[in-house]
């Protein structure tokens, strides 16, 4: 049994907000449903599956299903990190596929630039996880854990500072045309080698934005999508997986996308020459170019070169990705950027990017993302959407 | 230069005699009596083989850097990396007591215990051999 064509996404939305000092992180959720139900056409009464990870206030989806008053049939709070909404999308189709639900709603938000969050504190991540006493106390941020995968990814293939510097270049000349994004200066290689090494060696431009902020998505069953009034996403591919230190046998040079990127090329029927525009999830520069190998964009150890000389910047290079932006320039709320790369990718296959950045004749798209730390334990989801 | 306080970790039953060897300077890894490997960090269920047959066993102490990082933006900056050991596997640690800046991958280090807010076991921590 596949997913191939049994859900289709018809309502998504980005909240323009990046700084919500006068909003509750419940609020911004709800705001989100309803601007992503109003997008499909669909009211709060049509939703009876409803999805969110751990940026949700409270056990579970049970507090948000309770504050938007949802009847519900089919519940669902995986949490893979950042990228768990991506997964979202895949389970909701499973749930659609399976007579558990018709119309599932998928919601992510949060106020992390407010509460002052910055990836460079070190975060616990559970007082009771296995691996917090050997790890907590050494000082782990966010930025660190994925700073060791660039050293380590510079020292085995050759990778350089100004390779991965091009992936927030291209970034900027995306987020330029976006109005909400928070960062819209088109920058430089340069201007990313001379700001700042936070943790070395990477640089703050090397970093994605903190914002707060949220999506949601609407995911539905094909006799609903073809009842609405709006372009048809169909998810036609997904796989999910996660990579840990394995015992010790630690390797930083690949991501668990290496298993859910061919697990969702072939049920997708596709290949990655085939994707006319890829959301990659962009916590780091160097996250891009680990994920884009891991997909098969690239040989392993070629992402640098691959992302270099503006490859991916749309309408000049071979791969289009993250025209919104991303989350280098545009948004990254809750800390968790999965939706918006679904959201962007979205946007693409209706044709509804800025028209700067929209990719011609985008039929087939790619979402995909990590969650946790790409250092020492993550999770990936990836997602393949095509137009009908 | 002032260094890094280092809290203290959460200990449990399962690893109370990693920390116990510790303080008494001893450095401890766990192997596996079924399929013989040893791994990081330390579990009573063997992460290879599942077998429940883990034992402690005295490590040297003795490693390479496999991937490091320097915390920059930081009160006190910090080396966070992750060391190979001489035993097999690969541990995350800090680099101390030297030149941060001077750290490079494939360097050999060797294992310092340094203490520990509040009292707590000193941590295993690596400095160049």
């Amino acid at each position: 049994m596949s997913i191939k064509g049994k859900a289709y996404i018809m309502g998504a939305y980005e909240h323009p907000t990046r700084l919500a000092k006068d909003k509750s992180v419940a609020q911004l959720h709800a705001e989100c449903a309803l601007g992503a139900l109003a997008d499909a056409g669909l009211s709060k009464e049509d939703v009876d599956g409803y999805f969110c990870a751990g940026d949700a206030p409270g056990l579970g989806p049970l507090a948000m299903a309770d504050y938007m008053n949802l009847k519900l049939r089919h519940l669902d709070s995986t949490d893979l990190g950042g990228c768990s909404y991506i997964a979202h999308v895949a389970h909701a189709a499973q749930a659609i596929a399976m007579g558990k639900c018709r119309v599932a709603l998928i919601t992510l938000a949060g106020r992390p630039r407010s509460e002052g969050h910055s990836g460079a504190v070190p975060r616990m991540r559970g007082a009771d996880a296995p691996d917090t006493q050997w790890e907590f106390p050494l000082g782990v941020a966010t930025i660190n854990a994925y700073a060791m995968c660039a050293a380590r990814h510079m020292y085995q293939f050759g990778t350089t500072p100004e390779q991965l510097a091009w992936v927030k270049v291209a970034a900027s000349h995306h987020a330029q045309h976006n109005p909400h994004a928070m960062l819209r200066e088109v920058v430089t290689v340069e201007d990313v080698l001379n700001s700042p090494v936070i943790a070395t060696p990477l640089h703050r431009l090397d970093c994605c934005v903190v914002s707060d902020g949220g999506g949601a998505l609407v995911v539905v069953a094909p006799e609903i999508a073809k009842s609405l009034n709006r372009p048809r996403v169909k998810v036609i591919g997904a796989g999910e997986s996660m990579k840990g230190q394995m015992g010790g046998e630690v390797d930083l040079t690949y991501s668990a996308g290496v298993r859910s990127g061919p697990a969702a090329f072939a049920e997708a029927g596709v290949k990655p020459a085939d994707i006319k525009y890829a959301s990659i999830y962009d916590s780091f520069t160097i996250t891009v170019v680990i994920q884009l190998e891991d997909l098969g964009f690239c040989e392993k150890g070629q992402g640098g070169r691959f992302v270099a000389d503006g490859n991916l910047i749309s309408g000049v290079g071979r791969l289009p990705f993250n025209t919104d932006g991303g989350g280098l320039c545009n948004n990254h709320p809750a800390n968790r950027g999965g939706i918006t790369k679904v959201i962007e990718a979205v946007r693409q296959l209706r044709g509804e990017a800025h028209p700067a950045v929209q990719v011609k004749n985008c039929d087939l798209a790619l979402a995909h993302g990590t969650g946790g730390l790409l250092g020492s334990r993550h999770g990936a989801a990836t997602l393949i959407m095509e137009r009908e | 230069m002032a260094e890094r306080k280092i809290p203290a970790p959460g200990i449990n039953p399962e690893t109370e005699p990693f920390w116990a060897a510790a303080r008494e300077g001893r450095f401890l890894v766990k192997g596996c009596a079924a399929c013989g490997k040893n791994h990081w960090y330390p579990r009573a269920i063997c992460p290879f083989c599942f077998s429940d047959r883990t034992e402690w066993r005295p490590a040297s102490g003795r490693g390479v850097i496999y991937s490091v990082s320097v915390m920059k933006r930081a009160p006190e900056p910090y080396a966070i990396a992750y060391v190979t050991l001489e035993e097999g596997p690969t541990m995350m640690t800090n680099i101390v007591d030297c030149d941060l800046d001077a750290l490079r991958i494939g360097q050999p280090v060797r294992l310092v215990f340094k203490p520990t807010e509040g009292g707590g076991p000193p941590f295993p921590m690596f400095t160049p051999a």
